[in-house]
């Protein structure tokens, strides 16, 4: 016999958990230290808002809640590399990317609220809404990624999914799909490690997620989502080479959902609390914070002034969100298609009529 | 005998049907540690192992094709959908496959499975957890649907369903999962999967529901009687096949017949009825056939949701009007 192909998975990472660089060869962006500021600025902001979103749901101000603890490397880090004309496609979790493409906190805790106007946010027209359906969004981007391509436009689809999210079927036919057709496509696959209770080892017997992308001819590449550097480095090669019409690429960002899978779970029932301990110790804003700190660009006043003022920032958009007065009943109809159908028309009448009008 | 709920049946049947049927196995997302998003296989992995109440991987295609060949292979898979928006995935494997086996393969190959499913609005959920999209599935050949509206149903009709030789869509109106308790002898004793529940007696107007609108039609008898109005309520549990029998009895008595369902109207379940009833009980109605029903649109995010589905105050006006019209 003789090997016909073979494959290997890379892992990047350039700040250790203990705040330490790993690797001195830092990507660009990355030896203005003034840009890792910047970055851990939109970290801090993205956990503040994320604590009040948790706070708000449990005292009956906003429904179920998707908490993005954790994440704020992976999210930002995938936002920022991102051009306006690039297209993103979430899940229902990357807040921080979001937000760093326009996206208000108001719009965020609207979807959350039960209130559809949340999805007719303020980040890029082109964007797409939060996609519960798991993993549907990541052929809609490899979709976006052929209308770009067809048309020659030099823009990149960018979609995210779970680790849970990478054994549905959509996943695997996104990614071939972008195989098949060379596609500026680029598949972030956020491992938390956990798809509500079922841990990643029971989601697949493969040794990495970054690996499906092979079966499809993609690039592939494991980063350590708690370090933004990375992630960004990551997300940066991805785009140019997707922008360079060279293809996919699949990205598996290690991370860690430290709070539960929604306000609506209860993770004590299924996962150790040492487990969350030992991950708290991996966690991405403390291991940039000492960086920083150490690098002489941060410093704890600075932090203390900087989170007083995201309190503030946060505080606006909460208030703004919890002002706003519930559409009238009969958008149920008016946004259901271009023109309601003649047949329609009496519903809607009919719905009026039990609002007194 | 402690009184429980609806969904503490549920988990009573699955532990009975686990306890005397070895070919009886759980599967689904988060079904096994954690015992279920809503709970209902709670402690049923710690009971019976990890070989009967198994965890799926993230994939919705996936639990209804596993389902599929483990049923035409000799098991009895109960999979859970985890919630009603999710089961779109499964349809190719339910309706392509899980349908057809049988018919297909002249008898050889049969798919005896059970797929619940929480079903409904009314919890204040996120987008595509509170549909009601139950008519896709009645329109397909060779399924069987059931809907309880009580503990006692719940138990019954999900022994009965796992029992049964064919595939059964078992939804299960999560808006009532916990809304009362009430005593569910454990004593195996399943239900029959084609017979309506008369769940009050009446003289004036059959109202016809199911799910977790018994509730609110339940109440709309009891304010009607209050205006002299006696309706009766069937509750159709077992949509597919129909016990049109009772209907037909029922308004044969009445004479009039208002449907109540939460799902859209055009095309809904109460389509069929009021179809069955304009070709069999033609000259038993004395009023118009009414549907009281959720609109031709998607149930909206939960600010709005309450507005969509039927009221007790819709069901009332229904009944007025029939009442008014029979004269």
């Amino acid at each position: 016999m003789s090997v016909v192909a073979s494959f290997e998975i890379e892992y990047l990472q350039y700040l250790g958990p203990d705040g330490r660089l790993v690797r001195e060869d830092l990507p660009e962006f990355a030896l203005d230290r003034r840009n890792l500021v910047e970055l851990f600025k939109q970290m801090l902001y993205v956990r503040t808002f994320d604590t009040k979103s948790v706070a708000l749901q449990r005292t009956g101000k906003l429904g179920t809640y998707a908490s993005c603890l954790g994440h704020e490397a992976t999210h930002i880090g995938i936002g920022s590399a991102m051009q306006h004309d690039d297209v993103f496609a979430p899940s229902y979790r990357e807040y921080g990317a979001q937000i760093v493409r326009g996206v208000k906190l108001r719009e965020i805790l609207m979807y959350w609220g039960g209130d559809e106007r949340g999805n007719d946010f303020s980040g890029p027209p082109h964007d797409y809404s939060w996609c519960v359906p798991i993993g549907t969004q990541c052929l809609h981007a490899a979709g976006a990624a052929l209308a770009f391509k067809l048309r020659g436009e030099p823009r990149v689809a960018v979609s995210c999914v779970g680790d849970g999210g990478s054994s549905k079927t959509d996943t695997y036919a996104a990614i071939n799909s972008a195989g098949a057709y060379t596609l500026p496509f680029v598949l972030c696959i956020i491992n938390n490690q956990w798809a509500i209770s079922v841990p990643r080892k029971a989601q697949t017997g493969a040794k990495t997620l970054a690996q499906k992308g092979i079966a499809g001819g993609l690039d592939c590449l494991q980063v350590d989502g708690n370090d933004i550097i990375a992630v960004r480095a990551a997300m940066d090669h991805a785009l140019q080479r997707a922008r360079d019409g060279h293809g996919g690429t699949v990205l598996e960002l290690v991370t860690y959902r430290l709070a539960d899978h929604t306000t609506a779970d209860d993770a004590r029932r299924y996962r150790d609390d040492a487990e969350v301990k030992e991950a708290w110790e991996r966690e991405p804003m403390s291991r940039l914070r000492t960086f920083l700190i150490s690098e002489g660009v941060w410093s704890e006043t600075e932090e203390a002034a900087w989170k007083e003022e995201c309190g503030k920032l946060v505080d606006v958009e909460v208030n703004a969100y919890l002002e706003t007065k519930v559409q009238p009943v009969e958008v149920m109809f008016d946004y259901l298609y271009a023109e309601l159908p003649a047949d329609l028309q009496a519903q809607r009448a009919d719905l009026l009529k039990w609002e007194g009008r | 005998m402690a009184a429980i709920t609806l969904i503490e049946a549920i988990t009573q049947a699955l532990a009975w049907e686990l306890k005397h049927d070895d070919t009886v196995l759980v599967l689904g997302e988060d079904v096994g540690v954690n015992g279920g998003v809503f709970r209902a296989t709670a402690g049923l992995q710690q009971q019976f192992g990890d070989q009967r109440v198994i965890d799926t991987p993230l994939d919705e295609t996936t639990i209804a094709g596993l389902t599929v060949g483990l049923a035409t292979q000799g098991m009895k898979p109960v999979a859970e959908a985890q919630f009603d928006g999710f089961m779109y995935p499964m349809i190719d494997h339910i309706i392509c496959h899980a349908a057809r086996f049988r018919y297909r393969t002249r008898g050889r190959l049969t798919c005896p499975m059970v797929l619940r499913v929480p079903w409904g609005g009314g919890i204040r959920a996120p987008e595509h957890h509170s549909e009601a999209n139950e008519s896709i599935f009645t329109n397909v050949p060779g399924l069987r649907v059931v809907m309880p509206s009580s503990p006692q149903r719940a138990y019954g009709l999900l022994l009965a369903a796992i029992r049964d030789p064919d595939p059964v869509i078992f939804f299960e109106p999560k808006r009532i999962y916990r809304q009362y308790k009430e005593e569910v002898p454990d004593d195996g004793e399943a239900l029959p999967l084609d017979v309506c529940f008369v769940l009050r007696d009446g003289s004036d107007v059959t109202l016809v529901t199911r799910g977790a609108q018994v509730k609110e039609t339940l109440e709309a008898a009891e304010a009607l009687a209050a205006e002299g109005i006696s309706a009766e309520v069937i509750d159709v549990a077992t949509l597919k096949p129909l016990d049109f029998d009772t209907i037909r009895e029922s308004v044969a008595k009445t004479g009039r017949c208002v449907i109540v369902h939460e799902a859209a109207k055009t095309a809904g379940f109460g389509a069929e009825i009021a179809a069955r009833l304009a070709e069999e009980s033609m000259y038993d109605l004395v009023a118009p056939v009414e549907r009281v029903t959720g609109y031709d649109t998607h149930i909206p995010l939960f600010r709005l949701e309450m507005k969509y589905l039927p009221s007790v105050e819709k069901i009332v006006a229904a009944c007025r009007r029939a009442a008014a019209a029979g004269g």
